[in-house]
């Protein structure tokens, strides 16, 4: 159940979109599909909606093929990036189309609009225009009009990319709450990894239109299956010829059995964080980067210019590096 | 807009005033002083306007006038709203050919579109003339000859007013509206036609005005024979000519007035669609 | 192609099929296909016969018509004024248009509206006022009906918006902020404006000017009560193509329409030219 996508394919003129996409998404679950910008992950989710069509493959939707419905009859909530408000109608009329269309009596109407603009905490904006609304308010009245026809599954487009990082991050917590209290499907794409973590109980890697990996925030975390993966979670760096997160990376003053060994030639201090550069004296090796608390580095004497060891920290993940 | 509004004031030189008043006084001699003297003209000397209106040959003109340019925009509505929503919703083939051939009539002379009308509609040597003969349909010299006489001219007013708007608006509000079952027509009634409304009023004024006053193009293919293909422009002509003079200057009078009220619609609808 | 994808926003949402892909739908298709038969039933094919009609009778006809003395005056006087009259408007368009935008006065909304006025007043209408003051009967005692005098007013007064309304709204979106960075590194007013305001109006003047002589040439009703239509004084082009009509010469107005439309596009390219120099050279 859920949704299930079997062999699709879309291209734009020679550009591959997608390529021979197989994934299943779990009924009821938050799913995230994260990568880079133009990877494909959009183009999959509009497939999903019926906003594009795939050049071949199928598509279900809670065990109903869709692959030819089109998209005013696959009942699917879809919230844009953009909001796609419509800037003619009060808020409560946006939230109250979907329902009117489907002719649905107007008191149910009045009931329903009124129970989603409390859920959405819009309730006093009802008759305010969409060009009143601030950008997170915008997209909180999106989140209920896709909410009220009842989708079987609702779709995300970068819900939060246009606003700014403050708002973003009450979303964020606000969209995994309003998950739990409503239970619907809910897929949304995202470029941004911190977001996927956070939210999403089963992230889909898309990249290149091909999916890179798919599972949970932590496996995704812990055992990366490709270095595509790993530094698109994170900040990597390479130690000899593997890839690594640098506070992964252990750092001693003495001389020890080390991969690289050589000076800190740079030290940049962030907050709690110090970031160090080591240059390796074997000049195969490029520069590594290193990330240590103050307090380590206060602990290990460390100071720029210093000669130091560095090797993997005991159970650190890490890749060959392509 | 706002900015400028709220913005701190203009400074103002004494080249600012030499502007303004250069300005004042050209626009005075050009277009203020002369337009109010039509006014001066019909009420001075007599109430011409009221003896003109009992003037049958003036009544049918008018009427005439007022037919042909309900048709003419009517059509020119139509086919306006479906070119843009084509042009801007699809690619298809030849379409910024087609984009460029619609401006067209705006740069050709009103006497060349009458000729041009005439030389494929003309009753005896027209290229279409046996066609139009054979269905037994008089185009030029008659009153369908005039509505497309007067669509033509008009015909790129709508779509270069509504074409900026429905780019501007972009496929997202239509496409949510899909998402939450709307389908095309709804979609079209519901959503894109709301948005484009002011755009669309403004097209569809300026072709009023445009339709009501066109003279080259019908004086060629209408004939101008009076209470017959006669229309309110072609009789003012007449009218001066026949040294009727208040009866032209009251027939002026009347298409000035059409003409301001709907240049005042515009004034007051342009902002609102700003701050739409 | 990767580069045009990956917008600053992260978005794919802009992404689009070559421009050889058709999208349309059935019912779109359908659509087009009623459109542009009705344009072409309106538009294009009358105007092509124009061309069909001139071109029927070769070169011969061109030289016949233009080697007629009274039409080559015509176009000749019809050209000149449409110049004459697109120069007045360069200048006093580009100045009424900064005043409207620029100057703040009491009564500027009714100035908008007087801009207009020449659009969507009738044209034979538009004769008729001129003629009410600057006609035999002129309370200044200025007359200039039936002379050249009046083709220009006449034309003056019909093209009077387009470079005003071409200009208005590029002169809206410059921002206040690039002209005080040049006075601020030491241009003078005059400066400023050469160098920086002008060369980003050029394109817009351009416009409303190329738009403006095309009006000019072809320009009909506001002549044939003010100009009297006197041979060789003050005839316009459009009105000989008139007269051709009127006697049944069809061959010969094609020719003069043909003629027109060439000196248009010559116009537009010049112009276009002229305004792109302009742009870069500021």
């Amino acid at each position: 159940m859920g949704i299930e996508i079997v062999g699709v394919n879309k291209s734009f003129g020679d550009f591959v979109a997608l390529s021979d996409i197989d994934l299943s998404i779990p009924s009821g679950g938050l799913t995230a599909l994260l990568g880079p910008s133009g990877g494909g992950k959009s183009t999959l989710l509009r497939i999903i909606a019926g906003l594009e069509t795939a050049d071949s493959g199928t598509i279900e939707i809670e065990g109903q093929d869709t692959t030819n419905v089109p998209a005013q009859r696959r009942n699917v909530g879809f919230v844009f990036q953009h909001y796609a408000a419509f800037k003619h109608m009060s808020v409560a009329k946006n939230v109250a189309f979907g329902l009117e269309i489907r002719k649905r009596p107007k008191a149910e109407i009045a009931r329903r609009v009124e129970e989603l603009l409390e859920l959405v905490h819009l309730e006093q904006f009802a008759h305010r225009l969409p060009a009143q609304l601030s950008g997170g308010q915008r997209q909180r009245m999106a989140l209920a009009r896709a909410l009220a026809i009842e989708p079987s599954v609702l779709l995300l487009d970068e819900p939060f990319g246009a606003l700014d990082a403050k708002v973003r991050k009450e979303l964020r917590d606000w969209l995994r709450r309003l998950h739990d209290e409503v239970h619907v499907t809910t897929v949304f794409v995202t470029h941004d990894q911190e977001e996927a973590l956070e939210v999403a109980d089963t992230i889909v890697v898309i990249n290149d239109g091909r999916i890179e990996q798919v599972g949970t925030p932590d496996d995704l975390y812990d055992k990366p299956a490709s270095d595509f993966v790993l530094s698109f979670l994170g900040p990597v760096t390479t130690l000899g010829d593997r890839l690594i997160r640098p506070h992964d990376i252990e750092i001693s003053r003495v001389e020890q059995a080390a991969v690289v060994d050589g000076p800190i030639t740079r030290w940049t201090r962030v907050g709690f964080e110090i970031r160090l550069e080591v240059t390796p004296t074997d000049a195969r090796y490029a520069p590594v980067q290193v990330s240590v608390t103050r307090t380590e580095a206060h602990a290990l004497g460390l100071h720029p210019g210093d000669h130091v060891w560095l090797r993997p920290a005991v159970g650190a993940q890490s890749v060959v590096s392509a | 807009m706002a900015s400028h509004a709220t913005g701190r004031g203009p400074r103002r030189t004494a080249a600012t005033y030499v502007r303004r008043g250069l300005v004042l006084v050209y626009l005075f001699f050009l277009v203020a002083w002369p337009v109010s003297l039509v006014v001066t003209r019909t009420f001075g000397d007599g109430n011409h306007l009221a003896s003109t209106l009992q003037d049958p040959a003036v009544v049918f003109a008018l009427q005439m006038t007022v037919v042909v340019a309900f048709w003419a925009v009517v059509i020119n509505t139509v086919f306006g709203v479906g070119m843009s929503l084509l042009i801007v919703r699809y690619d298809f083939a030849g379409k910024g050919l087609l984009n460029t051939l619609l401006d067209l009539p705006l740069s050709v002379s009103p006497v060349v579109i009458g000729l041009a009308l005439l030389l494929a509609y003309g009753p005896r040597d027209g290229y279409f003339a046996p066609v139009l003969d054979a269905i037994n349909l008089q185009v030029v010299f008659s009153v369908p000859g005039i509505i497309m006489a007067t669509a033509f001219v008009s015909l790129p007013l709508v779509i270069r007013e509504v074409v900026p708007v429905l780019q501007e608006i972009g496929t997202e509000q239509e496409q949510a509206a899909r998402s939450l079952g709307a389908g095309g027509w709804q979609t079209f009634r519901r959503i894109t036609l709301p948005s484009i409304r002011w755009a669309l009023v403004y097209g569809v004024v300026l072709s009023l005005a445009r339709s009501l006053g066109e003279f080259g193009a019908v004086k060629i293919v209408s004939g101008n024979i009076s209470q017959q293909t006669q229309t309110a422009t072609l009789l003012v002509e007449e009218k001066y000519l026949e040294f009727e003079r208040g009866a032209a200057y009251a027939t002026s009078f009347l298409l000035t007035l059409i003409a301001v009220a709907a240049l005042v619609v515009v004034t007051v609808l342009r902002p609102k669609e700003e701050k739409a | 192609m990767t580069d045009l994808l990956t917008s600053p926003s992260g978005t794919t949402r802009r992404r689009r099929p070559r421009r050889s892909a058709s999208t349309l739908t059935r019912p779109a298709a359908i659509g087009l296909g009623v459109g542009v038969t009705w344009f072409s039933i309106l538009v294009l094919i009358p105007l092509a016969l124009i061309s069909f009609q001139a071109a029927g009778g070769g070169w011969g006809v061109f030289v016949e018509t233009l080697g007629n003395p009274q039409t080559a005056s015509a176009i000749g006087l019809t050209v000149r004024q449409a110049l004459l009259v697109t120069l007045v408007n360069v200048v006093m368009g580009t100045l009424i248009a900064w005043v409207l935008v620029r100057d703040q006065f009491w009564g500027k909304r009714a100035l908008e509206t007087i801009i207009d006025i020449p659009f969507a007043l009738p044209t034979i209408v538009a004769g008729l006022v001129l003629l009410s003051l600057y006609g035999p009967e002129s309370p200044l005692g200025v007359d200039v009906s039936n002379t050249s005098h009046s083709v220009f007013l006449a034309l003056l007064f019909v093209t009077l918006p387009f470079v005003v309304r071409a200009v208005q709204p590029v002169l809206m979106e410059l921002e206040p902020e690039v002209e005080e960075a040049a006075a601020s590194l030491g241009a003078s007013t005059f400066t400023t404006w050469r160098r920086i305001i002008l060369p980003s109006l050029a394109p817009s003047i351009a416009s409303g000017a190329t738009l403006s002589f095309a009006r000019g040439i072809s320009e009909y009703g506001s002549l044939v009560l003010l100009s009297g239509n006197l041979p060789f004084e003050s005839e316009v082009a459009s009105v000989r193509i008139f007269t051709y009509v009127e006697n049944d010469n069809p061959a010969a107005a094609s020719a003069v329409a043909v003629i027109l439309l060439a000196v248009a596009l010559a116009a537009i390219v010049t112009l276009n030219l002229i305004s792109r120099r302009v742009a870069r050279h500021g």
